[in-house]
């Protein structure tokens, strides 16, 4: 395992240094990683020039093969080689359709989901990072070292628990993430900077195992999204599976085996794939006991076969357009994204719904990872000046539950992120000293019916009459999406807060197990990892203030000055020990002295934006 | 750090006021986003990146309440110190709460019956009426009449309505 490259602190890098940046699409099949080279974003391949990773991890007998070596694996070695991960992230053993549990030895308990491999329970979060770290070592290698920034992304319907797990994955495989980024919006990036379009666009994005739709607007280098809607739970796969299901009919077969199962749905897959260009497909299958399964798909039957998945990604493409009160004639293009968006039916019925031919200039694999590339270039500092702007929304409504089983909705699908929003509640007994927190998201209004993301309690109400308590809960919803929640009574300032942690996915306190165990097995030990990674933090901290300093010292008084520098003075002096601790305290204490500064520089950035400087023109690279 | 006391409309720089040019607030508003918005600060200092997300977070709400015309009225009403929207105070007149119930029970039974072109006409009787609402508070918000409040009400009532039968002849289709 690789550290962290730090510089020596008197040679701090040059501010203009062109960072690491990567973007990473994480598919449920496939997974890729890009950068910006030379100004245009290219996805980076590995030695023998293939640019996917097949999101398949194989816990092997000496080692953990990720890749095309584990796909080679999954017919024979099904049980411990886990594909299609990211449709079990952040959730729990109850949303695994009972088809599906027979794919794996899936560990029963609460919350988050474990599977038992050779190398133990593993949890998707697990499964994800192993793939992260491959694509992690492949960037590395291409650029030359550490990474200073990842843009990661994840479909625009997941959900908080699902958005976390990713994040969780990246920390344990050590990637650096700027942001999370919505697949479709990505994709808009890619597209939309490349084609310097204006109007209002739909991206139709079907993966291996997930849906969305994203209607955006582009004006002047703004990306609006105006709503998004979709299936967390449908994809490619289900095509696949769909192929299997006519297989075992047409055939009577029996109760297959898990690997005999793996086999024949790698077959249906490859099937799939070749009625894009064929109008028939063979479907020929060797079982482990000799017997021989050969049948002939024609594109005709697929489609029929597949006609209730096509009409079941067009519901929500009718819901994105009411959202966005927008009707499909408004559409000026329509980009198709993911693997899955090759087949015809596919093709035919977004050209029907939208009236136009859809617009697949751009490889529906790629552009996704290539959009978050370009994303994460601006985002670590890469670009000068002014440049685009994307301003995204959350997918599906927050609320809380009150009395009855009822949601309350606190914040609405398709608010523009960040957001904070609050509501008063109040207490419904005589002399209620606590008050229990149940953070709910979805659409519909009873809480069974809804996702239960988290729980947690407000103690220490000091005894009132029912219903003379306010109690204000706030629901922050950051740039990546993630909520956390907190919650004050007025009257008393008695205050919980929480971010949220969901009730299938890792604590803290396992995140660190985790990390801890992958070291156990590295020759650098844990403490080595939280110091370099401290450094790394603080190095950053460094050139932010600096950089800051360079800009804007004219708003400090001298004494604030004097604070910063020597705040600032202390963390390059202990940036030069090996003392984690003080290194720590010492980025503290700077983070706190540069607070004014910090708020006085926002302060003139909004003065700047109202005194209606403009940058209406914007370059497409 | 954004002075979080200052109204909507002087954050964005615009005149206080229902009667707004929708163009000037959708550029007000990308404006202050170009400068304020996370995505600018990755790689700053934690306070700078907790000071962009609240600043953030308030041009996202500002734009909100002045892009719909009916919190705008309400926004507009509370700077004047009337709650017109509060929990505490959901009057509406008899007669019109009456009517709107016998719209709501005749979109569903022009559900039942499969008859759109009915539900349709009714969906846009519903919207024809909002649409005169919102003139309407725009002539009360210029005059200060104390029968605002009500109207907006009303207003919101009605559009709410229109979304809620838009949803009963979708959920049909």
């Amino acid at each position: 395992m690789a550290l962290f490259q730090i510089s020596e602190p008197d040679q701090s890098p040059l501010p203009h240094a062109k960072r690491r940046a990567v973007g990473i699409d994480l598919g449920t099949t496939n997974s890729l990683v890009a950068t910006v080279r030379d100004g245009v974003a290219v996805v980076l391949c590995d030695d023998a020039g293939r640019p996917l990773v097949p999101s398949v991890v194989r816990y092997g007998e000496h080692a953990t093969e990720v890749g095309y070596d584990a796909l080679a694996h999954a017919a024979d070695d099904p049980h411990d080689t886990i594909a299609s991960a990211k449709r079990l992230m952040g959730r729990g053993l109850a949303d695994v359709a009972s088809g599906q549990r027979r794919a794996y030895r899936f560990v029963d308990g609460e919350g988050v989901i474990r599977m038992a491999t050779r190398s133990g329970a593993k949890t998707p979060i697990e499964v994800s990072a192993e793939i992260l770290k491959t694509l992690r070592a492949r960037a590395e290698a291409s650029l030359g070292g550490a990474l200073d920034g990842a843009v990661v992304t994840v479909p625009a319907y997941f959900d908080d628990a699902q958005r976390q797990a990713t994040k969780d994955a990246a920390t344990l495989a050590g990637v650096p993430v700027v942001r999370l980024l919505n697949e479709p919006t990505a994709a808009a990036i890619a597209y939309g900077l490349d084609n310097a379009a204006e109007g209002t666009y739909a991206v139709f994005d079907l993966g291996g195992g997930t849906f969305d739709i994203s209607i955006l607007r582009l004006t002047r280098g703004v990306f609006e999204v105006l709503a998004t809607n979709g299936d967390s739970a449908l994809g490619g796969d289900d095509f696949d599976h769909a192929i299997v299901d006519w297989a075992r009919d047409e055939s009577r077969l029996p109760a297959l085996s898990a690997v005999d199962a793996r086999r024949l749905l790698a077959r249906a897959r490859e099937a799939k794939e070749l009625l894009t260009q064929h109008d028939a497909a063979p479907l020929i299958v060797s079982f482990a006991d000799g017997a021989r399964l050969e049948l002939t798909l024609s594109r005709e039957t697929f489609g029929r076969l597949t006609h209730a998945l096509v009409a079941k990604t067009l519901v929500p493409v009718s819901r994105a357009l009411r959202d966005a009160k927008l009707t499909a004639s408004d559409i000026k293009g329509v980009v198709l994204v993911g693997g899955a968006t090759r087949m015809p039916q596919i093709r035919h019925a977004v050209a029907a719904c939208f009236g136009q031919a859809p617009l697949t200039n751009l490889d529906p694999d790629e552009v996704v990872a290539l959009g978050a590339a370009i994303q994460a270039n601006k985002l670590v500092g890469n670009r000068d000046g002014d440049d685009w702007l994307l301003l995204d929304v959350i997918p599906l409504s927050l609320g809380i539950e009150t009395m009855g089983g009822l949601v309350e909705k606190i914040v609405p699908r398709n608010s523009t992120i960040p957001v904070v929003r609050a509501q008063d509640f109040t207490t419904f007994k005589d002399g209620q000293a606590a008050m229990a927190l149940h953070v709910l998201q979805g659409e519909r209004e009873k809480v069974s019916d809804c996702r239960s993301l988290a729980r947690f309690e407000l103690r220490g109400i000091p005894p009132m009459t029912a219903g003379a308590a306010r109690i204000r809960v706030s629901f922050d919803v950051d740039a990546d999406g993630l909520l956390s929640v907190s919650a004050r009574e007025q009257t008393t300032g008695v205050e919980a807060s929480i971010a949220v942690k969901p009730s299938y996915g890792l604590t803290d306190a396992e995140i660190a197990r985790m990390l801890q165990d992958s070291f156990a097995h590295a020759t650098d030990d844990a403490a080595a990892r939280t110091l370099a990674e401290t450094r790394v933090e603080a190095q950053r901290m460094v050139t932010a203030t600096e950089s800051a300093l360079a800009a804007d010292a004219a708003l400090l008084a001298p004494q604030e000055r004097n604070a910063i520098d020597h705040a600032l003075a202390e963390v390059q002096r202990r940036l030069e020990g090996d003392d984690r601790d003080a290194l720590s305290a010492a980025v503290s204490a700077l983070n706190a002295a540069s607070e004014g500064f910090a708020a006085k520089r926002m302060d003139r950035s909004v003065a700047q934006a109202l005194a209606g400087k403009r940058v209406d023109a914007f370059d497409s690279r | 750090m954004i002075d979080f006391s200052r109204s909507h409309f002087d954050l964005l720089g615009l005149r206080p006021g229902f009667r707004i040019d929708a163009e000037a607030l959708e550029r007000a508003y990308r404006d202050l986003q170009r400068r304020v918005h996370p995505d600018n600060f990755a790689r700053a200092s934690d306070a700078q990146k907790r000071l962009a997300l609240q600043a953030s977070a308030r041009a996202n709400e500002a734009y909100r309440t002045l892009r719909d015309p009916v919190a705008r009225a309400e926004y507009v009403l509370a700077l004047r110190g009337v709650d017109a929207a509060s929990e505490t105070d959901t009057r509406l007149p008899v007669e019109f709460l009456t009517r709107q119930l016998e719209r709501r029970e005749a979109a569903e039974e022009a559900k039942d019956a499969h008859d759109d072109r009915a539900l349709g006409a009714l969906i846009d009787d519903v919207r024809r009426e909002a649409a005169e609402a919102r003139d309407e508070v725009a002539r009360l918000l210029d005059a200060s009449d104390p029968a605002t409040p009500m109207r907006v009400r009303e207003w919101r009532f009605l559009v709410k309505l229109a979304d809620d039968l838009d949803a009963l002849r979708d959920a049909q289709i």
